[in-house]
């Protein structure tokens, strides 16, 4: 009753069963809609966020995290702030703080940290930590000369500079680092030295090893892709098989079947010393190499490219081929003409899609690579697994990940990941 | 009518491009499948090599064997990576399809707030690096370990395999809804059936395919994971593919052709299974008649 004398039912006003203007049903009606979807998609977009998308980020945050030395040496840092200019060595008042510093440091059994972080910056002065912090207790007022005596690192105008340097629990070093650069004591940017510069060159590398991989992708895979989209359903469907069977066998079998296959003694050298190409002594180093890496990098990317382009060049009316061929085109120049114009989108697709993976890849450069055939995924796992350098692994990681993400970013903008094909 | 078809006024020029463009295609699927077929037979070799021999090529009975399949079989912990595999994998496909299809079905709705940054978002785990992910994880596991002990527990890893797991089942199932009739579930519910009874009679009986791909997608991709196994688990969750790097990385034994072998059937049956699915799919959805 009162719903129906609240509610103005004039004639130009369209109004439901119960009286609500029909504008205002209908937009209830989206919005209990549109919830309805959000709710369907949020269980995985919490899962998403909790483990991938945080853990990810916390590692991010591991390349720029810098607590230690903030931690550790409190007191000396808050005396080099207020009371160093620095010139020279500093003062009776900074190697007091150094001494309580190192004394509370040791209680906690953090030295052997600050020591390791000290020494990776100036060498030798993992020594002079622990001797000083061990010696530290049993020392009087004034300190200066007595820890002076103990080791004569901290004599060194430099070695108080990268303590106040190491200060900020913020750091960019680890991307210096990643980029072969490095501060020098006074919070200069300058390279590292020659030896030491890698990770460029192996950013470099591992660019110009996707670049072929994905080039290889493309030439190999156009056509058979032309193939499967012009021969009649009943027969591609048969060859697609050869292209997706590749796809669903695990990687690592595929990987060890190039072992087998090019391996020195392997397969495909037996074959060739067999037709006498090469002689027996002469056999081929094929695998263990940056080639060797290519080689199973590009067959087990193929299918990658081959997906996209073929569904692309299904849409492609052969019509548009005799139509150029009728108005005089040669058989060539209207496949050039016409045809590769319009395959444009599925080679857009596929080459990212290809350089994409290619760039992050593990597995194959780890079991085929050698020594030159690493790619940067290995080198972060060394640093993640072995050297347990993680601030930089953390670095050359983000670097990788800005980069990947980017060239997502321009998939999805181009492709859309929702024409991903899967087969 | 195919393009393929020489036509028979085809000059010299025509016929010798034609050729060579069938002999091109021959090379690259040589190219695809032979390293996968040419595992095959090496893993029957009596001898302890990894090429052919005289004796094989020659197809003499003694020089074949199946030794290392008995190799592979006594051996404990290939059986037990077999069933640690098994169980991870199983694990995290029940998970990742359930959370994958839900959200494919929000996804799919007309409705959907920022589809394309969800998108974007859900499919990442196929985008990222492994190894960045592998670690990633590692570390969160490793910092939450007084609360919730993940590291090196079969919960940890089933959780990291469902993440990239997911993308696969929201593709392949966003792929079938995306020729789904939506009047379908109108007329279901006009009937007079609640939503949960739609959702069950009608949606996901043509979904389905869908979704069993998705599932097999997501079972492969943990059936052969191998980093995040690597960074995650311990000694106790061995699984095959970590097995098969650690024997790799040492040196190769001939078993390893046998474990091969018997992975490349598995996927063989997997993608007759996805083959099937999807033609049925399509039939069912009337796309296609292939």
């Amino acid at each position: 009753m009162a719903s129906e004398t609240a509610t103005p039912t004039t004639a130009d006003v369209l109004t439901t069963v119960d009286g609500r203007p029909l504008k205002v049903a209908l937009a209830e009606a989206q919005r209990t809609r549109r919830i309805r979807a959000v709710l369907l998609v949020t269980p995985l977009l919490l899962f998403i966020f909790a483990t991938f998308l945080f853990p990810i980020a916390l590692m991010m945050f591991r390349s720029v995290d810098n607590p230690l030395i903030a931690q550790n040496l409190p007191k000396t840092i808050a005396v080099l702030e207020k009371s160093w200019n620095g010139k020279g060595v500093p003062g009776e008042e900074a190697f007091a703080a150094l001494r309580e510093d190192l004394m509370a440091s040791r209680a906690a059994g953090q030295v052997g940290k600050v020591a390791t972080r000290l020494n990776f910056e100036t060498s030798g002065m993992r020594s002079a930590v622990t001797r000083t912090a061990r010696k530290a207790r049993k020392m009087k007022a004034p300190y200066k000369d007595q820890i002076l005596k103990v080791h004569d690192a901290w004599s060194k105008r430099e070695v108080w500079a990268t303590i106040k340097r190491l200060a900020p629990t913020i750091t960019a070093a680890n991307y210096l680092a990643a980029v072969d650069r490095k501060y020098d004591a006074d919070d200069n940017i300058v390279s590292q030295p020659e030896e030491r510069q890698i990770y460029v060159t192996l950013f470099m590398k591992t660019l110009w090893m996707s670049t072929i991989v994905t080039v290889s992708c493309l030439l190999l895979g156009f056509p058979i892709a032309y193939l499967l989209a012009s021969l009649p359903l009943r027969h591609s469907n048969l060859l697609m098989i050869l292209v997706l069977l590749p796809f669903w066998t695990s990687l690592l079998v595929r990987t060890t079947s190039w072992i087998v296959l090019l391996q020195t003694q392997g397969v495909l050298n037996d074959i060739m010393v067999w037709i006498g190409i090469i002689d027996d002594e002469n056999r081929i180093q094929l695998i263990f190499n940056a080639q060797g890496t290519v080689i199973a990098m590009t067959q087990i990317l193929l299918p990658f490219m081959v997906l996209p382009l073929y569904s692309v060049m299904k849409t492609i009316s052969p019509s548009y081929l005799r139509a150029a061929q009728s108005l005089g085109a040669h058989r060539f120049l209207a496949y050039y003409r016409i045809y590769l114009p319009n395959t444009m989108a599925g080679i857009g697709a596929g080459c990212l899609l290809v350089f994409i993976l290619a760039i992050g890849y593990y597995i194959t450069p780890a079991l085929v690579g050698g020594q030159d055939g690493q790619m940067i995924s290995n080198v972060i796992a060394f640093h993640m697994q072995k050297s347990l350098n993680w601030g930089l692994g953390a670095a050359l990681g983000g670097i990788l990940l800005v980069g990947v993400c980017m060239l997502y970013w321009l998939y999805n903008k181009l492709v859309g990941v929702d024409n991903l094909k899967l087969g | 009518m195919s393009q393929i078809s020489l036509p028979d006024h085809a000059d010299f020029a025509e016929k010798l491009w034609h050729w060579t463009f069938i002999g091109i295609c021959a090379l690259v699927f040589l190219f695809l499948i032979a390293p996968i077929l040419v595992i095959i037979p090496l893993s029957f070799n009596a001898e302890p090599y990894f090429t052919f021999n005289a004796k094989m090529v020659a197809l003499d009975p003694e020089a074949y064997s199946v030794r290392w399949y008995q190799d592979f079989w006594s051996k404990t912990i290939w059986r037990e990576s077999i069933w640690n595999s098994l169980f991870i994998a199983v694990g995290a496909t029940i998970l990742a399809t359930a959370l994958g299809t839900l959200a494919a079905l929000g996804l799919s709705r007309p409705e959907m707030p920022f589809k394309p940054l969800i998108m974007g978002l859900l499919i990442s785990p196929m985008i990222v690096p492994l190894i960045i992910t592998a670690a990633g994880i590692f570390f969160f596991y490793a910092s939450i370990n007084e609360y919730l002990q993940l590291t090196g527990s079969y919960l940890g890893v089933i959780l990291a395999h469902t993440v990239l797991g997911t993308p696969f089942v929201v593709i392949t199932v966003t792929a079938t809804l995306s020729g789904f009739d939506h009047s379908l579930t109108r007329a279901g519910a006009m009937c007079g059936a609640d939503p949960t009874t739609v959702f069950f009679k009608v949606t996901m009986p043509l979904i389905l395919p869908g979704v069993i791909s998705g599932a097999l997608f997501a079972f492969v991709t943990s059936f052969d994971e191998v980093v995040v196994v690597l960074f995650v688990a311990s000694v106790e969750q061995q699984t095959i593919p970590r097995q098969m790097w650690a024997g790799m990385r040492e040196s190769i034994s001939p078993t390893i052709l046998a474990v091969a072998t018997i992975l490349i059937c598995i996927s063989i049956l997997l993608l007759a299974t996805v083959e099937i699915l999807r033609r049925r799919s399509e039939r069912l959805r009337g796309l296609s008649a292939g």
